[in-house]
């Protein structure tokens, strides 16, 4: 190679590590921008009177998302009760009982429906499941349950999914060995397999968990949206993500400072459950 | 008593394939409804005609339009990022803090929820920056969104690129560079294909991201610094603010489907990439 061409090679290079190095640029002056927007309130206001006050008043003061906290929660476990079961059996189905044939035609049909936009299963949210609600438990029927129905619909794709690898990366010769000692199909499902995928299958809950505590429009759609802890399954809520969604197109000075202090609420939960999956996932690995 | 294994089995059995036939209904009954009460208003009128008294009557083409210009826009800012940074944890560096702390930081990125985005968006982009609301707001916010998935996908398809082919180039004289524009990336297109369709799609049913960014404006937008609705983001107003339930169906339909075909289109292309390797 001549000179020309290794100075060449090595601007190519360089031009490379910078592309790689913009990732890293954005996750930063994503971090920066709403910490330095979001983070003030917190010394003016106390930690305090934001994390545990349970009042949401931000035009007169009061900035308490307590109640908001708790309800992203619930309904997050109430996703994962909806869906979690249903997407591990499906998963389940797919990599042990399903015949070739039916896993074609399934696992991208499954794959396609992730892509469904989250608007839509909010609206047919508010078509279907809200009218039922009030129909027969009561209430406005928007409420945990609702919200908690469509989000955990909403995560079947994503649990299923990633169940369904992690399913699959069980060595063949656990099932034989199984199917050896006289084990029927199940007792080697229930004793083997989903021991065996239990990290894989951790980690997908906590994934859908992820989807579920960050969906913002379907939620809104849903949720009711009043301000207080709910106290029973057919109560309203509102979580910190429509927190900051309704209000963020009108909200000026403090008020808008203090939605950005419910997104640095929202980025610690979301990452301390993004860390919790990748530590479950390396485990699988290190195994 | 003890229920014999083999009845156990036979049970389990029965209630797997029917939760998994549940799950499954639920998906396919959601694009049937969709289907079925949108396409009576979907007309070519529609389709073409501009939105009159806040979505009530009229069509939805400045909708169409917005969704396209922020779906290419945004790929054509996150393709070449995100193919550069995937070449370079493939072929130009080894496992080292470095590539783990890049790859932290994408994993990161994928995790940020859209509403998060839609804030950093509003206000780098449109308070700091002084962009706006804009077709430009919206296509940074969303390709810094879709950066993530164009990067994996480019990543797992240059690694699915036999290694006697680099061999056999940098053998013949090739350097790094030759070896990577003429035998590595045409072998991974279809596999870098497929991120950037998916990438696409996500762009096209993303509405907390664009909302705040790309703001609600109905008009067609002719520059990159107009406001634009995108069709995700037209149906939720549409439906939130109970304006119109035939043109929320139908503007659900157009959505839906151009995504399903969006993503049809990108694992097609995956499946025979997979075909070819295998």
């Amino acid at each position: 190679m001549n000179r020309k061409a290794i100075g060449k090679e090595n601007l190519i290079r360089l031009v490379l590590i910078l592309f790689a190095l913009s990732s890293l640029l954005f996750l930063f002056i994503i971090f920066i921008f709403i910490l330095t927007e979001g983070l003030p309130l917190f010394y003016k206001v106390g930690m305090r009177n934001i994390v545990l006050g349970m009042k949401w008043a931000p035009t007169k003061g009061s900035f308490g998302i307590f109640p908001m906290i708790i309800s992203s929660f619930m309904v997050t476990f109430g996703a994962l009760i909806v869906g979690a079961p249903l997407a591990l059996a499906c998963a389940v189905y797919l990599s042990e009982y399903a015949g070739k044939k039916t896993k074609i035609v399934l696992k991208p049909s499954l794959e396609l429906l992730a892509g469904i936009p989250s608007v839509v299963y909010g609206f047919l949210g508010v078509v279907y499941i809200v009218p039922l609600i009030r129909e027969y438990l009561g209430g406005s029927g928007f409420s945990i349950l609702s919200t908690s129905i469509v989000l955990g619909v909403m995560i079947l794709p994503t649990i299923t999914s990633i169940s369904f690898d992690s399913l699959m990366s069980v060595p063949a010769p656990f099932r034989e060995g199984s199917f050896a000692m006289g084990a029927t199909k199940w007792q080697t499902v229930y004793r083997i397999v989903i021991p065996a995928a239990r990290s894989g299958i951790l980690a997908s809950f906590i994934l859908g968990m992820g989807r579920a505590v960050g969906e913002t429009m379907a939620v809104i759609m849903v949720a009711g949206n009043a301000l207080k802890i709910p106290a029973s399954l057919t109560d309203p809520l509102r979580t910190l993500t429509s927190n900051i969604a309704l209000e963020l197109a009108y909200a000026t000075g403090d008020h808008r400072r203090s939605l950005f202090s419910t997104g640095v609420v929202l980025l610690v939960i979301i990452m301390s459950l993004n860390l919790l999956a990748n530590f479950w996932v390396k485990r699988r690995v290190a195994k | 008593m003890r229920v014999p294994p083999r009845v156990t089995d036979k049970a389990m059995r029965v209630a797997f394939s029917a939760q998994a036939l549940f799950t499954v209904g639920i998906l396919i009954a959601i694009v049937l409804v969709i289907f079925v009460k949108g396409f009576p208003y979907v007309t070519t009128e529609f389709i073409f005609s501009y939105p009159e008294d806040m979505g009530r009557l009229g069509g939805i083409f400045p909708s169409i339009v917005g969704t396209l210009f922020l779906g290419l826009l945004s790929i054509a800012f996150a393709t070449p990022l995100g193919i550069g940074t995937a070449i370079y944890l493939t072929e130009y560096t080894r496992e080292s803090t470095l590539t783990r702390v890049i790859r932290f930081g994408v994993e990161s990125l994928a995790g940020i929820p859209s509403i998060i985005y839609g804030l950093f968006g509003f206000i780098f982009f449109v308070i700091k920056l002084r962009m706006g609301w804009s077709l430009l707001s919206g296509t940074l916010t969303i390709a810094i969104m879709v950066l993530p998935t164009i990067i994996r996908t480019s990543e797992e398809a240059i690694k699915a690129v036999p290694k006697n082919l680099r061999t056999v180039s940098f053998s013949l004289g090739a350097t790094k560079w030759e070896t990577v524009t003429r035998v590595i990336l045409p072998s991974a297109a279809p596999g870098i294909l497929t991120g950037i369709m998916l990438s696409i799609g996500r762009a096209v049913s993303e509405t907390a991201a664009v909302i705040f960014t790309m703001g609600s404006s109905l008009r067609l937008p002719t520059s990159i610094m107009d406001s634009g609705r995108t069709m995700a983001v037209h149906f939720y107003i549409l439906a939130r603010e109970g304006i119109s339930m035939q043109k929320a169906y139908a503007t659900a339909l157009v959505l839906v489907f151009s995504i399903l075909i969006i993503n049809i289109l990108a694992y097609w292309i995956m499946h025979r990439m997979i075909a070819r390797y295998s």
